[in-house]
């Protein structure tokens, strides 16, 4: 079990990533704050505490390697390694411009950065030739990839499922960031994929559920399915669209929206409110 | 002994490549006695996955692999191997670069029974378009063999057109190899003949066939499509009065497209395409007599040199 110290480092860590998706996205320009805010506590928890990753050592082999298979969250991703020295805090204000380098989705030009993802369905099938690979290599380390709840529309994605099953590649975590909108409006309404969890397990995965701002359970869930031997581990993160900003939630307005003045002031004032109340 | 076989070529190629490098991993959709990618499993098992008839999956496993230091080679037809992976080709392999190798076995209408769902004759086009991507058509099993020898080091990712059927031997053994070369086979004065693929031998067919009629013809092999020599398409254009390319290609895309976007800007003998007139395959009973049906022989080939050069003479 995680501590409460532990806790609450990993919870202060995902609202000041938050604030700085917010800083990047800025004013009067689009950026994907809702699918990033969903992802807070889950990239703070891998980043901040389970993976092997040493940002004077983006080489290392052995490091545990980090795929953002919805590749449009990439903002979070970005702050996370700010955070973490990896990326120039002055590139914020350069984001998605030709004087800069974060693209719009991951590119290798990006320090940090594992593989080239957002044309959706491919990260988990890059995680498995990762696996592979590392498994010849007798590494240790482990494959995150972090999915979409829209992105479950891609095929290809159910083809890794059955290829990273079928090897037994239990050095993979997924991650589903469960936030039940995507582009155009809830999934429910755009395309409702009913029985998520049982489907991973008929894909012969080990699922786990939980809360995915609960960081305790994160921290948790991600020890357990290090743990598991013989299949690779999904775990069904239920989160919300554009946590910590409050006309952001669960709203497909703000999957890649601009923002105004009065809107970016109101939002980064509630996320440092949220922030000022761990204790 | 090499094989005439060019499948059997790639896949004893790829055992050579193999042993002499840890970090050649094989992968196949299913159709691994086709593309012959069954013998490197037989030498290699714990370096071969079978990645199941999920041929996108595999595309992009690949990258995953390539992202670990490895050198994969997946494989499939040409058709699949080129449009069906189209964007995990352009996303997962080229944007970052990675030296993935693809196989499209069994390529141009060399399924000849398997008609136009199995044919692939845009392979070229779909590949030639993509940035970092390196695009091969070896002429016949030697050069096969001297592709693949250059692929350990090869950077970024390369897709080799392997042909179904046994080709006529027309590469020089002893002559030196690398990748982007532009090869004479056969010099000549009044024509040049810009060939790939099978159609590497119909042109020196249809060269023979022109000389007895005091026509001399330049025969050369462009196993590179791309990166393609510029300079050396422009030479070798040269001094002559009729240019005729032959590909087992669609003519919008493949070798004629790339000799003449090669040869913007200069002034240049009139060109002729010899290929596939922007259509589908088709089953048929043999190879020979599909390629005759899309006009893809050795008479097309010196039809087509006559036919600018009684242009000229106008």
């Amino acid at each position: 079990m995680a501590n409460a110290d532990e806790i609450r480092r990993i919870e202060r860590i995902a609202w000041d990533l938050r604030a700085d998706v917010l800083r990047m996205i800025g004013v009067g320009k689009a950026g994907h704050l809702g699918g990033s805010c969903s992802l807070a506590e889950i990239v703070a928890a891998l980043y901040f505490a389970k993976m092997r990753f040493d940002p004077k050592a983006l080489g290392d082999p052995c490091r545990d390697r980090f795929l953002l298979s919805k590749g449009h969250s990439v903002l979070i991703q970005y702050a996370a390694l700010a955070e973490l020295g990896v990326i120039p805090r002055d590139e914020f204000g350069k984001l998605k411009t030709l004087a800069g380098k974060l693209q719009g989705h991951p590119d290798m030009m990006t320090p940090g950065m594992e593989a080239v993802t957002g044309s959706l369905g491919q990260g988990l099938s890059i995680a498995v030739g990762m696996a592979l690979a590392l498994r010849l290599a007798k590494s240790p380390s482990r494959v995150y990839v972090i999915m979409g709840d829209g992105e479950l529309a891609e095929g290809q994605l159910w083809e890794a499922a059955m290829a990273a099953s079928r090897y037994g590649l239990d050095s993979i975590t997924g991650i589903l960031d469960r936030n039940r909108v995507q582009a155009t409006g809830p999934t429910k309404e755009i395309f409702d994929i009913p029985d998520i969890p049982e489907k991973w397990r008929a894909f012969g995965w080990n699922v786990s559920s939980l809360d995915g701002h609960d960081v305790g359970a994160v921290l948790d869930a991600l020890d357990e399915a290090a743990a598991k031997k013989g299949a690779p581990t999904v775990i069904v993160a239920e989160t919300i669209k554009g946590k910590g900003v409050s006309f952001a939630e669960n709203s497909a307005a703000f999957h890649n929206a601009p923002m105004t003045r009065e809107q970016y002031d109101k939002a980064l004032l509630e996320i440092e409110e949220s922030r000022r109340r761990v204790q | 002994m090499t094989s005439p076989n060019l499948r059997s070529a790639y896949g004893a190629s790829l055992v050579r490549l193999g042993k002499k490098d840890g970090r050649v991993v094989a992968l196949e959709a299913d159709l691994g006695k086709s593309t012959q990618s069954v013998m490197f499993q037989a030498e290699s098992p714990d370096r071969y996955f079978q990645m199941g008839i999920a041929e996108q999956n595999m595309a992009s496993t690949a990258a995953g692999f390539a992202l670990s230091g490895m050198i994969p080679f997946i494989h499939s037809f040409a058709v699949f191997s080129s449009g069906r992976i189209y964007d995990q080709l352009r996303n997962s392999v080229c944007i970052p670069n990675l030296p993935v190798r693809i196989c499209g076995s069994s390529a141009g209408l060399s399924d000849f029974g398997d008609g136009k769902t199995h044919q692939g004759v845009e392979d070229v086009a779909l590949m030639r378009v993509l940035p970092n991507m390196t695009v091969l058509c070896p002429a016949d099993s030697i050069e096969v063999e001297k592709m693949m020898d250059c692929l350990l080091d090869w950077r970024g990712p390369v897709y080799i057109r392997i042909n179904r059927n046994d080709l006529p031997f027309v590469y020089p053994p002893e002559e030196p190899y690398s990748i982007g070369k532009v090869t004479m086979l056969r010099d000549g004065s009044h024509a040049a003949i810009f060939a790939s693929g099978v159609m590497v031998s119909k042109a020196l067919e249809a060269a023979a066939a022109l000389a007895s009629e005091g026509i001399s013809t330049r025969v050369l092999d462009v196993g590179t499509l791309k990166p393609l020599d510029r300079d050396a398409v422009i030479r070798l254009a040269g001094g002559v009065d009729a240019i005729v390319t032959a590909e087992e290609h669609s003519v919008i895309g493949g070798l004629g497209s790339a000799v003449v976007e090669a040869l913007r800007g200069v002034a240049h003998a009139p060109v002729e395409f010899v290929g596939v007139a922007d259509s589908f395959g088709l089953s048929a009973e043999g190879y020979e007599d599909l390629l005759a049906h899309f006009g893809l022989t050795s008479d097309a080939v010196s039809k087509a040199v006559r036919n600018l050069l009684r242009g000229r003479k106008k």
